[in-house]
């Protein structure tokens, strides 16, 4: 696959979105809403329960899977209050020594009226610095899209792992095009270029790990659980500051 | 203000050679260059022919309609410090992923504009007190932050923690650099996690938020201050208003992400006109030099 192909396949309808991951590795889930300070924003979900037995905190960006849910979640294009909500969750788990799992699968933040008046520069803003210096283990997995600063708001982890047709770009292709070459025609170079597949994010070492998706099959997921389980096991070793200093030098190194 | 040592620093090109602005409405045309340099200058806004020396002397901002005229980064940084002192002017990016056109662009606009990128740092003194200073240039593809200007607002943060310094930052910039794709991305983490280590060391930040403010970088320093100082009039948002207006499809309203309108909704502290900045930042800074139980 080529890029531009891999890019259409990281939006493919049908792809497993947020929820069917938490469905299935997550047991009892428990949903949480609202950010306590405007709503509840259903672009983000988020929720604690088990991986593999052990107590988890559970964000995702759902994007909704058939058209009424889609819209439900606003395609998965989070507002201020979504970002909010998920710093929330975030400090509620580090209150607890609980780990944070995140799944990032969004073409962006929301760009719209409301979201510019209720400060959606602020919300991901604090998300990031908030996340990057949380006091308990972090893990982002890009399961889609991740759409520039709406996916980073959810992606200043210990480390970052992607699934082999997932995507994580500061600007999509269409917007590279269309701004640098104005030229919509050329999306498929402007993918080439910005070298945003799991493969070149990797050599980047702007993450860790590419899981192979396996069609998304139930040995995917259970794969994929059992990586975090033991991967969230490793981290609960380390001591909190040391934690919080190896993301300093995660991110410092770029 | 002495107006003297304003004049030596100001304006020493008097055109303006705006770069593309990818997502500032404020952009406007450069002016024309029939106007002899440094004599006169055409105000961007009315077009009125302004004296050069007129415009110095008024800080940049046009006597006739009361347009601010972008500021580069050393013309801010000269406006507003009493003393400066550069660090990590060696820092100079490359093109790391080898974008298409992305070195021959770099090395016109450092020809052009004598800096290496769109950030100069360094050590200042504003109302006697000491910090650190970040200023962002717009000739420099309108302040976008790619690894040289993250790294050395980074250096900036990480070196104020060392000194036990406060941070002045003046904020201008379009979003990320998209030619550097994820490094360009991954500077909003970087310099966040500098702020939050400046921050944890009960040191002050403000952050001065001049046109434009957009983008990746409005997600990340530009609101993790302790202090949100907006110059007046500066556009300031996370999408830039045209993206917006495609998304919505609809026209957006007047003043819609001007720094009154974020202020009127609770995102900046302050808004101040560009001939008091100054004195409004060294009042700030000594505020927060003063030992309060002292
Ligand atoms: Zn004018």
């Amino acid at each position: 696959m080529n890029a531009y192909e891999i890019v259409l396949k990281s939006r493919e309808k049908g792809r497993p979105t947020a929820a069917k991951y938490i469905e299935k590795m997550v047991e009892g889930f428990i949903e949480l809403h609202g950010d306590r300070r405007f709503s509840d924003d259903a672009a983000i979900i988020g929720g604690v329960g088990y991986i593999v037995g052990k107590p988890v905190t559970v964000i995702g960006i759902e994007k909704g899977e058939d058209t009424n849910s889609k819209i439900e979640h606003n395609f998965g294009c989070a507002h201020p209050e979504g970002y909010r909500k998920a710093v929330r969750l975030m400090k509620e788990a580090e209150k607890f020594h609980r780990p944070v799992l995140c799944l990032v699968d969004t073409s962006g933040a929301y760009c719209g009226i409301g979201a510019e008046e209720r400060g959606q520069s602020e919300a991901i803003a604090t998300a990031i610095l908030d996340m990057i210096r949380l006091k308990t283990p972090t893990l982002s997995v890009i399961i889609g899209e991740g759409g520039s600063g709406g996916a980073l708001g959810l992606s200043a982890a210990d480390e970052v792992w992607i699934t082999e047709t997932s995507t994580y770009s500061v600007i999509s292709p269409e917007g590279c095009a269309s701004i640098l070459w104005k030229d919509s025609g050329k999306v498929a170079q402007a993918s080439e270029c910005l070298k945003l597949t799991a493969q070149d994010l990797l050599e980047l070492k702007a993450v860790e790990r590419v899981v192979e998706e396996q069609g998304f099959s139930d040995a995917f997921f259970e794969g994929l659980k059992e990586s975090i389980a033991a991967f969230f096991e490793g981290q609960k070793a380390i001591p909190a500051d040391t934690l919080v200093e190896k993301r300093y030098a995660r991110f410092r190194k770029f | 203000m002495n107006f003297e040592d304003l004049k030596k620093f100001f304006f020493k090109k008097p055109k303006n050679a705006l770069e593309g602005t990818d997502e500032s409405s404020s952009a406007q045309k450069p002016a024309e260059a029939a106007i002899p340099d440094k004599l006169a200058e055409k105000c961007e806004k009315c077009g009125k022919i302004i004296l050069s020396d007129e415009m110095r002397d008024n800080f940049g901002v046009c006597p006739k309609c009361g347009h601010y005229k972008k500021l580069s980064a050393r013309d801010r940084i000269a406006m507003c410090t009493d003393s400066f002192e550069e660090l990590f002017q060696d820092e100079s990016g490359k093109n790391i992923l080898d974008f298409p056109g992305y070195a021959e662009k770099l090395e016109d606009l450092r020809a052009k504009t004598g800096e290496q990128d769109g950030a100069v740092c360094g050590a200042a003194v504003i109302g006697g007190v000491k910090c650190a200073v970040f200023s962002m240039d717009y000739r420099f593809m309108m302040g976008s932050m790619g690894h040289t200007v993250g790294e050395k607002i980074t250096k900036a943060f990480e070196y104020a923690t060392e000194n036990g310094l406060p941070v002045v930052g003046f904020v201008l910039s379009g979003g990320a650099r998209m030619q550097e794709g994820i490094v360009s991305l991954m500077q909003m983490a970087k310099t966040s996690a500098a702020v939050a280590k400046h921050s944890e060391a009960g040191l002050l930040y403000i952050s001065v938020l001049t046109d434009p403010t957009t983008g990746g970088v409005s997600a990340s320093f530009a609101f993790e201050s302790d202090i949100i100082m907006a110059e007046r009039g500066a556009l300031i948002g996370f999408a830039g208003p045209r993206v917006i207006e495609q998304t919505i499809r609809q026209k957006l309203p007047e003043g819609f992400q001007r720094a009154e309108f974020l202020q009127k909704k609770g995102f900046v502290d302050l808004i101040v006109e560009r001939k008091e900045m100054k004195e409004k930042l060294a009042a700030l800074l000594k505020i927060h030099c003063t030992e309060a139980d002292a």
